[in-house]
């Protein structure tokens, strides 16, 4: 099937073989991504599994990875558009180095650039296939936010991806205070993840969890979290329902 | 003593200073391929003192007219910088290593009014005097904001200071756009400085003739840097440029140790005390003078003519009884009685 979309790259309308350089929809994703802030920083956990659709192929891919000195990056949706805006980073960071005049990029900064690039993409009907969640802290001051494919972009005191907007936020909504120690904060983000790994199919029982501060980012070796699974009703399933379904 | 030499006597130059010099001199080059000609460059008293030999009947004929007008020109200008063959180009050298049209128009940075800026840990000051062409006409705007936290005080062609302000907010704003912050000014003057380099590289370009005094916040404080038409920058504690901006220099030099520990009202009194020094005699009235202010939690703002008038009658009323002289002096606001040798050829459009 082939149709025209008019797409102004600077060039003439384009036809279907176009399309083909525009993505259409994302191959290789990662799940839900859950952070909040906490008195030090931020907290932000994520699970390392890259999913090809409904397989859960790689198991042991990082979505969250720090940027500059104060902020901290975490993606889901397509891996491979993440290590696309990770290059962008680079060569922001980079630059930002360069001038080396006791200016840096914080949290914020980094936050209204990506949210930029996102709708500059989405714009030209060529996102990025991604939800991100930037935290960070600069001079004391702790920031996170989110940007979405379609550049929506917004800050709070607990931010959440895909699955986890629907599973985790709930939790968070009830249970964040703005003065968690380290321990509660982790306590917390584990709560979320585990009702995630039970029931977001694309959610794999390793995970990792990063921290920021004002000294820097630090993120956890994968682990995984314990699961219970004798609950009475699963036991003998079918008890009430014979026959093949 | 070489037969070329009394060439010079016809150009009514200070021959006498030049036997002196030629007498302690290093350096003497002997022009090649355009005929006889002796170019001599001594260091003098103050500056280098360049000759060149009159009207030849040579390919420079055709610079003739224009010869004698810069000539005289030169001469006005402390006999300091003369028309010599390697300053028609931006893009041609001299054989001593200089730009002629970079530093000529350093010169035009010279004949604009003057504009003063200090700074102390958390405020910058800018301020200028207001000089209007005629009595008819209104001053010419001298000093720019660019953001809430940077603000640039001109002087020189003002029509290039303009361009460049337009340019300045530009890059404020698209920082601002994109990262939501305030851009840093010393990568500012840096943007500002590399745009002026490229015009001095050009040879269908011509050097900005204009010097920037920007004053502008960023994560360490306040800063004040100062932008040269060569594409220098230099940051600054406080500094003067402009006609006459000698004498408020020499002011300001004897203060600026002070400078970044002031008030913010303390650094307003200064700023306007170095305009005074510029006036040199004229009565310092708030409408001469523009002052704006900017700082840390205090963004860039012009004072208004009361606040300025009474800061000056802090120290004017001081001054007048001390010398029992009335404050009401007749007004002639813009005939610059008082204009220095400087201001005379100056051109319509600079300020």
């Amino acid at each position: 099937m082939t149709f025209t979309i008019p797409i102004d790259n600077g060039d003439s309308v384009k036809t279907a073989e176009a399309d083909s350089q525009r993505t259409l929809y994302p191959y290789v994703t990662g799940t839900s991504i859950v952070a909040i802030k906490y008195k030090d920083g931020v907290l932000m956990a994520s699970d390392m599994g890259g999913s090809y659709g409904s397989t859960l192929r790689y198991k042991n891919i990082e979505r969250m990875k720090a940027i500059g000195k104060h902020s901290l990056l975490g993606a889901s949706g397509e891996i491979s558009d993440f290590q696309e805006i990770l290059r962008y980073l680079d060569e922001l960071v980079l630059n930002d180095n360069m001038w080396d005049d006791g200016n840096s990029l914080g949290p914020k900064e980094v936050h209204n650039y990506l949210t930029r690039v996102m709708y500059n993409r989405r714009n030209k009907f060529n996102p990025l296939w991604n939800t991100l969640v930037l935290g960070g802290v600069k001079n004391g001051e702790s920031y996170l936010g989110m940007v979405s494919m379609i550049g929506v972009s917004f800050e709070d005191n607990h931010v959440a991806t895909g699955f986890g907007n629907h599973l985790a936020r709930p939790i968070l909504r009830d249970e964040w205070r703005a003065d968690l120690s380290f321990e509660d904060g982790v306590k917390l983000l584990e709560k979320c993840m585990r009702v995630l790994l039970y029931r977001d199919r694309s959610a794999i029982n390793k995970l990792q969890i990063a921290k920021i501060t004002e000294e820097g980012v630090t993120v956890s070796q994968p682990y995984s979290l314990k699961t219970f699974w004798e609950f009475k009703a699963f036991n003998n399933p079918t008890a009430g329902a014979e026959g093949s379904w | 003593m070489d037969p070329n030499f009394k060439l010079f006597d016809t150009c009514d130059l200070d021959t006498q200073g030049l036997i002196a010099a030629l007498n302690a001199t290093t350096d003497a080059f002997y022009v090649s391929g355009a005929g006889l000609g002796l170019r001599i460059e001594t260091a003098g008293c103050g500056g280098l003192t360049r000759k060149e030999p009159p009207e030849r009947e040579t390919t420079a004929g055709k610079r003739k007219a224009s010869d004698e007008e810069e000539e005289e020109e030169e001469e006005r200008l402390n006999k300091k910088m003369f028309r010599n063959q390697y300053d028609t180009d931006v893009t041609t050298w001299s054989p001593t290593g200089r730009l002629f049209q970079v530093e000529y128009a350093m010169e035009a940075v010279k004949q604009g009014s003057a504009a003063i800026g200090l700074r102390s840990r958390s405020h910058v000051v800018l301020a200028c005097v207001n000089k209007a062409q005629s009595e008819l006409s209104s001053h010419q705007k001298k000093i720019f904001k660019v953001d809430d936290h940077i603000g640039v005080a001109i002087a020189g062609l003002t029509a290039d200071g303009r361009v460049l302000s337009r340019y300045m907010r530009s890059e404020a704003i698209n920082h601002s756009f994109t990262y939501e912050s305030p851009l840093p000014v010393g990568r500012l003057v840096v943007h500002l400085a590399d745009k002026a380099q490229v015009c001095t590289q050009r040879s269908w370009k011509r050097p900005y003739g204009v010097g920037l005094l920007v004053g502008g916040l960023d994560e360490s404080g306040a800063h004040l840097y100062y932008n040269c038409p060569s594409g220098n920058y230099f940051e600054y504690q406080a500094f003067a440029i402009g006609s006459r901006s000698q004498a408020a220099k020499t002011y300001l030099e004897r203060r600026f140790e002070s400078f970044a520990d002031s008030s913010r009202e303390d650094l307003i009194k200064d700023a306007i005390l170095a305009v005074r020094e510029t006036l040199q005699g004229e009565t310092l009235k708030s409408s001469l003078c523009t002052v704006s202010v900017l700082g840390v939690g205090e963004p860039f703002h012009f004072l208004d003519q009361e606040t300025i008038q009474n800061v000056i009658d802090t120290f004017e009323k001081v001054a007048d009884e001390e010398e029992g002289e009335g404050e009401a002096e007749p007004a002639a606001p813009a005939e610059e009685g008082g204009d220095g040798t400087g201001d005379q050829d100056v051109a319509p459009m600079e300020t």
